[in-house]
């Protein structure tokens, strides 16, 4: 048998397996349903990239909109100059410099990293341990970098946002991730072992935290629990450098394995047959999420909902070829951020609610109607 | 033509217990080669082997010669593509999208047109054109397998291996699908390995026929007309059956089934595995989380 291989000599064969296999070479030119076919794949692809242009055009909306609260009275357009003006080195009103730019933009560019890198964090969690339920939050990995903070600050007198609180919360967030990994190297873990794993991790720490709020003064305990629910109030533009740098980076390397998280979609096995190491891919994806959460958290506290939900609902959108739905989440996250802050600046006016807190009370009711009104099967 | 063999390949899960022993398997030039035996001997098992999805306790594999064992999972996909039995996915994609998967080896930048026609002649051959939009979790047992069937197609591997690709599907298309692996092994010039249960579909189509046997043997390796015949039937499946020659080929008519011993309790430890109390309590202190996912070795 050979390419020449006359199928038709093939007695046993049925004339249209002969027809469908001789015509597997021919060209295609004149083959309308490949056209609509591939026509409708890059209409769809399209109808992708403008979801993300739009969140991102919504991000510039909304982020100049954020920057108008506050008890100094700034107007919408008046924000935009005012930014303008300082990147171009003109400023003319330096108190309204001063309100937008040293006080409220921070606040707007921290919120919008810190929400992308959630969110890509839960997109590549939810795929490498193949559980929609998986993000930084349940899994563990930002009640380490709690625990660490807390530790310093209640132990050493640290306080939020400082270097060594930095380091302390990204070197315990990365105990979960160490121990989800050890457990995969040592036994034959499921995904759903190492996420176990890491809700059973989550108590420990959240429990340590807890003891060690009980002992601690009323002012760094106030302290402790703005940080536990999580907010931007305490961002500044020396810390955004950190942040940035590691979700940016973030970002780039998800999304250059975004490929290989597709064919591990398809399952461990099939995965190895296509020339992917499952559990190594699983390693290393585990310790992105780990730096890159960690580098989020030690900034702004825990913030649950966007990693989970973020990537849900961009999936109900743009589906889960993660190519897209990396780029897309991480817009979608940085702006539902924002949105929840500024939605919690505005309610109690002038009290301020913590972002974590107006996350999960808007996130959770639209998570839900999403979840309810979707026709397709997602999950 | 690539060539693999396989010399003397051992495989268990634990020492002592295992489920496929000393296979010697030769596939060298194209064709369809089917896998047949009784449930549970280790078909799948050993078409693992093949590719590392799992690493035999003994034995070697080669591929043109080279030891998989010192191949990476990468250069091995070169040679080898795999279809495990289709199941529902975590996070589906359209059907297009998941075919598209497929290309992953192939795929350059700039090539998404040429992986497109592939996927969209892989689509047209399994006649599931109609379901290029579809989201893959919303599908029937039997569009899974044929959209499974697709991805390992456009993977254009010089062997192409599928675990029981005619499951979930109706008579028709387990008849057209087998004739199509057959039809393109000759074509292209590749080898096809299968698993199957249907053993006249198989007796027809087959270039070659592995039969294995328990407890994890190879019986035999032959053409259909050299395998199937009814002591080797009767032997490895405990079935009495009657072969007919039909047109050159063997037609099996199955007579009743030898229930003689199948599910008599020889090992007590073994029966007691699993779920009962003891057994639970024992693993408890052993180690409390183990888990049933045996995908490494």
């Amino acid at each position: 048998m050979s390419e020449k291989f006359d199928l038709s000599e093939d007695r046993l064969l049925s004339r249209s397996v002969v027809d469908a296999v001789n015509s597997w070479d021919d060209p295609l030119d004149s083959d309308n349903a490949l056209h609509a076919t591939i026509q409708f794949y890059m209409h769809n692809r399209a109808w992708k990239y403008i979801f993300v242009v739009a969140c991102f055009i919504a991000i510039i909306f909304v982020a100049g909109y954020t920057v108008t609260i506050g008890s100094v009275n700034i107007g919408f357009m008046e924000a935009y100059q005012t930014i303008w003006n300082h990147l171009t080195g003109n400023i003319i009103d330096t108190r309204a410099d001063y309100v937008v730019w040293t006080l409220r933009m921070p606040r707007v560019i921290g919120g919008i990293f810190a929400g992308a890198g959630l969110a890509i964090c839960g997109v590549v969690m939810q795929n490498t341990l193949k559980n929609p339920l998986a993000d930084p939050y349940t899994t563990g990995v930002s009640s380490g970098a709690s625990l660490g903070a807390t530790l310093l600050m209640t132990v050493f007198g640290l306080g939020l946002g400082s270097t060594w609180g930095t380091i302390g919360a990204f070197v315990f967030a990365m105990i979960p991730v160490g121990i989800m990994i050890l457990i995969t190297k040592m036994k034959d873990a499921s995904p759903t072992t190492m996420i176990m794993a890491g809700i059973g991790i989550m108590y420990i720490f959240n429990a340590i935290t807890t003891m060690m709020m009980l002992s601690a003064e009323a002012q760094t305990m106030q302290a402790i629990y703005n940080w536990q629910v999580g907010t931007l109030d305490l961002l500044k533009w020396e810390q955004l450098p950190v942040m940035a740098i590691v979700v940016i980076a973030g970002i780039v390397i998800s999304m250059l394995v975004s490929g290989k998280l597709n064919v591990l979609a398809t399952g461990d096995e099939s995965a190895k047959a296509m020339g992917i190491d499952a559990e190594k891919l699983r390693i290393w994806c585990l310790i992105l999420v780990g730096i890159v959460s960690a580098a989020v958290v030690a900034f702004t506290g825990l913030i649950g909902f966007v990693g989970l939900v973020a990537p849900h609902i961009t999936r109900l959108f743009i589906g889960s070829d993660n190519k897209f739905l990396l780029p897309a989440s991480a817009v979608f996250g940085g702006m539902l951020m924002i949105v929840a802050d500024a939605v919690g600046r505005i309610i109690l006016f002038p009290e301020v609610i913590q972002v974590g807190v107006i996350m999960s009370f808007i996130g959770g009711p639209v998570f839900l109607m999403l979840l309810l009104g979707s026709k397709r099967q997602m999950w | 033509m690539t060539e693999i063999v396989l010399e003397n390949v051992t495989f268990g899960y634990t020492e002592g217990h295992p489920i496929i022993q000393d296979i010697n398997l030769k596939i060298d030039e194209p064709g369809l080669y089917c896998i047949l035996g009784p449930n549970g001997v280790g078909k799948s098992t050993l078409v693992k082997c093949v590719n590392k999805i799992l690493v035999p306790t003994s034995g070697r594999v080669t591929i043109d010669g080279m030891d998989i064992a010192e191949m990476t999972h990468a250069e091995i996909s070169k040679y080898i593509g795999y279809v495990p039995v289709a199941s529902n996915e975590a996070f589906a994609m359209s059907v297009l999208d998941t075919i598209m998967v497929g290309r992953y080896n192939h795929r350059r930048w700039g090539s998404e047109s040429v992986d497109l026609e592939m996927v969209y002649r892989a689509m047209k051959l399994l006649r599931i054109r109609n379901l290029a939009n579809r989201n893959f979790n919303a599908l029937s047992a039997g569009q899974h397998q044929k959209v499974s069937i697709a991805r390992g197609i456009v993977q254009e591997t010089p062997v192409l291996i599928l675990d029981e690709p005619t499951a979930n599907l109706d008579v028709k298309y387990q008849v057209y699908v087998t004739e199509l692996l057959r039809a393109f092994a000759e074509k292209k010039g590749v080898a096809v390995l299968t698993i199957s249960h249907d053993l006249n579909i198989t007796a027809k189509y087959a270039h070659k026929i592995i039969m294995l046997e328990r407890p994890g043997r190879v019986f035999k390796v032959g053409t259909p007309q050299e395998v199937m015949t009814k002591e080797n039937v009767e032997k490895v499946y405990g079935i009495s059956c009657e072969v007919h020659d039909h047109d050159g080929y063997p037609l099996l008519v199955f007579g009743g089934a030898l229930m003689d011993d199948d599910d008599m309790i020889d090992d007590k430890a073994d029966f007691e595995k699993d779920t009962s109390f003891k057994f639970l309590v024992k693993n408890f202190f052993k180690s409390s989380m183990r888990t049933k996912h045996h995908e490494k070795k």
